[in-house]
């Protein structure tokens, strides 16, 4: 699926909010079509920062100082105004609330509000919010209050009325760190969809285990800079590096590390998910046991 | 005597459902409990009774062999100490300093008590630095330990942390790990609410897993993970390692393993003996 056609350019990026000290520095990465990129770091490293910088809220919204490019979809963001750039990019909140308009009762017309702000006819509203809700699977809810769904329900809806636009990319900012692991589940369910489905997707997250899962590539965030980026598995292979971050690899693929020496195996080639780890040591203790 | 006993606990919001239905359990004094389950279940509902924010509709709950029904609230805040679980919901003070004071300086300690206090627990939360930064300008981690360190500064013997880890990144989930750890060594009795699994293996000795406003299961967390069929019934899903050690079982791994550390310890061991 994810070919050459690149999505997302970053060039000698370097931000800093009015007044304050540089909080991206010197960021340097592509995205092609329909990957699945993670951010990974500890909070306060820029990821957020980062997401704001890829639909032009940065830095159109926020002003500060910029160096370097971002090209998202052939556009420079500086160029283009958030308007033009929300066409092709979705920016999903870490709270579904804060997406929300505040002024829809019913969950069909939340999915309407940003179309409806961008002037679209009505008949072509219509079968968007259905492609949408459907996407995120919360067709049959259309009459719902917002409030009143769960929270997965609730991230689903925020990506549904970014998805109603029909943009390119989505860009998530940690958009399971308020929810329940039901809810998690979803979402994580609906991101795999969607990409499966083309689109390119940047998610900041901490749920580790997940991102093992589902990932092409990650790129890690520490301290304003991007300290390692590359294809998941040999990103957290580097267990040592990202203990050091205070980042938690995989549980299997920090046990690997451990049991390096008895295990005769090299980093990059370490499992990061479990059932890669339950072959892994199954072979060993079958041979040992011989 | 157990420190707090809650005997056959019904407990209703609307006089129509039942958000408990007869829960009995006791905790004793340096316990660590995990309550664990989906949303909706009652674990939030239960442990506002421990301290006296909610009265069973039906039933008891006794702090210290006292019943919470006679007891107002404010009383009961110094033994059982609640963290909410959205900081938003807890914070009202414009800096750091006064958030943490407030407890202690409302009891009517001395100001001297009062300033020791609060720079202790800003510091063992690791805020120190933030005593002048309003609250609402820390990340949502630093609020949650925010919120905790205010509850530290009264000296509870009873902590109820309702989901201390939520919008934690990874140093955060360890500070707070520590925290319970160094709050449990000096004799503080901890309950954990939480959705994170891996978080309940590394620091409650005990799992009470509530659905449907009933008691599922109360036991030792080294047993409860083994439990698969109830944990897939309740959606709970056993952390990573201890996953790959119910599966290695077959070859002598131990399936109580809890943490990458004991995964490691017990496979070094076995390759060991196997090579000898």
């Amino acid at each position: 699926m994810v070919g050459n056609i690149i999505a997302i350019t970053v060039q000698d990026f370097t931000y800093a909010y009015p007044n304050h000290s540089a909080v991206l520095q010197e960021i340097n990465f592509e995205v092609r079509k329909s990957e699945m990129v993670g951010i990974i770091g500890p909070n306060g490293a820029g990821k957020s920062t980062l997401c704001k910088s890829l639909n032009g809220l940065i830095p159109h919204f926020y002003g500060g100082s910029i160096a370097g490019s971002v090209t998202v979809a052939d556009m420079d963001t500086m160029k283009h105004s958030v308007a033009e750039l929300s066409l092709k990019v979705g920016l999903v909140f870490q709270e579904p609330s804060n997406q929300f308009s505040g002024v829809s009762t019913k969950v069909d017309e939340e999915v309407a509000f940003g179309m409806s702000m961008m002037g679209y006819p009505r008949e072509e509203m219509r079968p968007r919010i259905e492609e949408a809700l459907h996407a995120v699977g919360l067709q049959g809810l259309e009459e719902r209050s917002p409030y009143e769904l769960s929270g997965g329900q609730q991230q689903r809806l925020a990506i549904a009325t970014v998805l109603a636009v029909r943009p390119e990319i989505i860009v998530m900012d940690e958009p399971t760190a308020q929810l329940d692991p039901v809810g998690k589940t979803e979402v994580f369910q609906t991101m795999r969809d969607l990409n499966g489905k083309g689109y390119t997707i940047i998610v900041a997250e901490h749920e580790i285990e997940a991102m093992a899962a589902f990932a092409d590539r990650i790129l890690v965030l520490d301290h304003a800079e991007i300290v390692t980026q590359g294809e998941t598995r040999k990103v957290l292979n580097e267990v040592k590096k990202l203990k050091q971050m205070g980042i938690d690899p995989p549980s299997v693929t920090e046990l690997c590390e451990i049991l390096r020496g008895e295990l005769k195996i090299d980093e990059g080639k370490f499992p990061i998910e479990l059932n890669e780890a339950i072959s892994l040591f199954s072979r060993v203790l079958r041979e040992h046991a011989k | 005597m157990k420190l707090i006993e809650a005997e056959d606990v019904w407990f209703s919001y609307n006089h129509e459902v039942m958000a408990l239905k007869g829960v009995s359990l006791g905790i004793g004094k340096g316990e660590t409990v995990a309550l664990i389950g989906q949303n909706g279940g009652g674990k939030t509902t239960l442990a506002k009774h421990f301290n006296g924010l909610l009265k069973p509709t039906k039933g008891r709950v006794l702090v210290k062999g006292v019943e919470t029904r006679t007891l107002p609230a404010n009383k009961l805040a110094f033994t059982v100490g609640y963290v909410f679980q959205n900081p938003a919901h807890q914070i009202f003070s414009s800096k750091v300093r006064d958030e943490v004071s407030f407890g202690p300086h409302n009891a009517g300690l001395s100001s001297d008590e009062v300033e020791r206090r609060t720079a202790e627990a800003i510091e063992k939360v690791g805020l120190k630095g933030y005593e002048d930064v309003h609250p609402y300008d820390l990340d949502y981690g630093k609020q949650k330990l925010l919120t905790v360190a205010s509850i530290m500064s009264m000296n509870p013997e009873v902590y109820c942390l309702d989901e201390p880890t939520t919008g934690q990144d990874h140093k955060g989930r360890w500070m707070v790990a520590d925290l319970i750890h160094r709050l449990n060594d000096s004799g503080a009795t901890v309950v954990v609410i939480t959705h994170d699994m891996r978080f309940v293996a590394e620091v409650a000795k005990r799992v009470v897993l509530i659905a449907d406003g009933r008691i599922l299961a109360d036991m030792p967390t080294k047993e409860i993970f083994e439990k698969s069929e109830m944990l897939r019934s309740a959606q709970i899903k056993p952390p990573q390692i201890t996953e790959l050690a119910h599966s290695l079982t077959r070859y002598n791994v131990p399936a109580s393993i809890l943490t990458v550390t004991e995964m490691a310890d017990a496979l070094q061991s076995i390759l060991r003996l196997h090579q000898r």
